[in-house]
């Protein structure tokens, strides 16, 4: 039962090695420590301290960067294994295809969790330090710091899907970056659309919130949004977090990573190395 | 129950409409050798992977002992060497063998495994600086480890310099002696030959072949080559014999291994004609031609 903890030890391993470990920290750190000093001006203004502002900010930031990182290492977790002809050897030992995935999973995901937990962490602590915190705006980095890590999960488990349907690394890389592409910026993009033709109509009251949702980077920033006041004064977005229950953002980030597996196993049960 | 280590029966696989196995035949017993020859694309290694279980079959059946293609009881008995094989370059040869000894659960003494294929000074370095013989080795570390019935090697000599194969064939060899049957296919016919205990061959998805090197020779009749060399009037000697003169000073004779002795006795009347003879019996590199590219009548 050991035995995809023997991958994971091996796959996080590599990570250290191959300095993705490394670099993915430090882009976390340099991103969030820019941001929350580039949006510190408007503390005064609304009335809440710097490290809600932080936190407001670094959500935002996280959206396009936790699912980035995320497909960044798992676009290569099948199909690199199948072109360097590694994984038919692997699979000739008797540990199953989903205790690969799983190992393969856990040591990914302790990588990002790293990497958030280190980056929003380092930039929280700067804006409490500077800018003062309160025991809701802690509340708010830790939430922020945990979704992150979810968000993660579904990119990785999306990751491994289009890795095992993918016919090499390469192609695997450009699938990984057209998912990017549509769930971080062309679905937001074609909301906005449907919502400016529906001119306020029956879709935007009702439809467009669960749509919305259904994306887990837009329930990622919804959950974040939704759960503190002053993070959602900060980020001015509440209308879309207001027409939904509170478990839907939560419901939807959480199914995610297990539908995402999911399908990563049955693709990759196909895989013929 | 059987007391095959690998049995085969009547194995056929598709791949789209055409045929890559076709009713494919073949057993090995405990501690057999067995030499699976081929062109590229005969279908060795997609026989090798249907034995693992990584590619569905058609029709027909294989057993690993009792146990059936990629369960669980059958990846733990099989030991697998993939041709041309590779690792991840960012881990050490220790590291990544150390993988494999948790994966097969086996207690591997894992520094002990890779001294025995001479890598005990690149233990921990990484696999991106190694060569691509270090690789093979490496390769042939982990078959080596626990205890295989069966061991499947793909192209086991490729890349490999001439005294490595020497260490590699001794490596079988032990192997075939702790009992684990062993089935290499290969394309380097005249070590094959001394080395393995029978020769299966395959063309086209089919096996026409399976016996030891004696009874496929008898079966080929191929003949023997006889060289004679002439001390003075080769053509002569060509007339005489009736054989076909090679070049200024020999003459060439084919005859069967029935023929053989006469054909010596007659060489010997001859006396003083001839300076030398040298015989060639069919080497397997001939037989292989034989088997392998007769065209279907």
């Amino acid at each position: 039962m050991t035995r995809f903890l023997a991958i994971t030890r091996t796959e996080m391993l590599i990570l250290r090695r191959n300095r993705w470990l490394l670099v993915a920290t430090l882009i976390m750190v340099l991103f969030a420590l820019a941001l929350t000093f580039a949006g510190s001006a408007p503390t005064g203004t609304l009335g809440v301290d710097m490290l809600t502002v932080s936190v407001a900010s670094m959500t935002t930031l996280s959206v396009y960067l936790a699912p980035l990182l995320a497909l960044m290492i798992s676009f290569d977790a099948i199909a690199g294994d199948v072109d360097r002809g590694s994984l038919s050897l692997l699979l000739s030992y008797p540990a199953g295809r989903g205790e690969i995935l799983l190992g393969k999973f856990c040591a990914h995901l302790a990588a990002l969790a790293f990497a958030m937990t280190v980056g929003f962490g380092t930039a929280g602590a700067v804006a409490a330090f500077f800018g003062g915190a309160g025991p809701e705006s802690l509340m708010a980095l830790v939430r922020l710091i945990l979704t992150s890590i979810l968000l993660g999960a579904v990119f990785l488990a999306l990751g491994y899907l289009l890795s095992a349907l993918a016919r090499g690394a390469t192609a695997a890389a450009g699938l990984s970056a057209g998912l990017w592409l549509v769930f971080v910026v062309l679905y937001d993009l074609g909301l906005l659309g449907a919502v400016v033709m529906d001119k306020g109509g029956a879709f935007t009251q009702s439809v467009f919130p669960w749509v919305m949702v259904a994306n887990p980077a837009d329930a990622f920033r919804l959950w974040n949004i939704a759960a503190t006041e002053g993070v959602a004064m900060a980020s001015g977005m509440t209308g879309a977090a207001q027409a939904l229950p509170v478990w839907a953002a939560p419901a939807s980030l959480l199914i995610w990573p297990v539908l995402g597996f999911a399908l990563a196993r049955l693709a990759f049960r196909r895989v013929e190395p | 129950m059987t007391d095959k280590a690998l049995s085969i029966d009547h194995v056929s696989k598709n791949r789209g409409k055409t045929c890559v196995l076709d009713d494919i035949t073949l057993s090995l017993a405990p501690g057999q050798r067995v030499a699976l020859l081929g062109h590229n694309g005969a279908g060795k290694s997609t026989l090798i992977k249907s034995i693992l279980g990584l590619t569905p079959i058609r029709d027909g059946a294989i057993r690993i002992g009792n146990a059936t293609p990629g369960s669980a009881q059958a990846r733990r008995d099989t030991a697998y060497l993939p041709e041309a094989v590779s690792f991840h370059p960012a881990l050490t040869g220790r590291e990544q063998l150390t993988l494999f000894a948790k994966l097969s659960g086996s207690k591997a003494d894992v520094p002990g495994l890779l001294e025995r294929v001479g890598l005990s000074d690149a233990l921990d370095r990484r696999i991106g600086a190694y060569s691509k013989g270090m690789r093979q080795r490496l390769g042939l570390a982990q078959v080596l480890l626990g205890q295989p019935k069966v061991a499947l090697l793909d192209e086991p000599t490729s890349g490999l310099d001439p005294i490595s194969r020497q260490d590699l064939y001794a490596i079988i060899d032990e192997l075939a002696a702790q009992g684990t049957a062993v089935l290499i296919a290969s394309h380097a016919l005249t070590e094959v030959e001394a080395r393995t205990d029978r020769i299966a061959i395959m063309r086209k998805g089919r096996m026409v072949a399976d016996d030891t090197l004696n009874n496929l020779s008898a079966l080929a009749g191929l003949p023997i080559r006889l060289k004679v060399r002439a001390s003075a009037n080769a053509d002569a000697l060509a007339a005489e014999l009736g054989g076909n003169r090679i070049n200024g000073a020999s003459v060439e004779l084919l005859c069967t291994p029935e023929d053989k002795m006469e054909a010596l006795r007659r060489i010997a009347r001859l006396g003083d004609a001839v300076a030398d003879v040298e015989m060639t019996p069919p080497k397997l590199e001939d037989l292989y031609r034989h088997y392998a590219q007769e065209e279907r009548t």
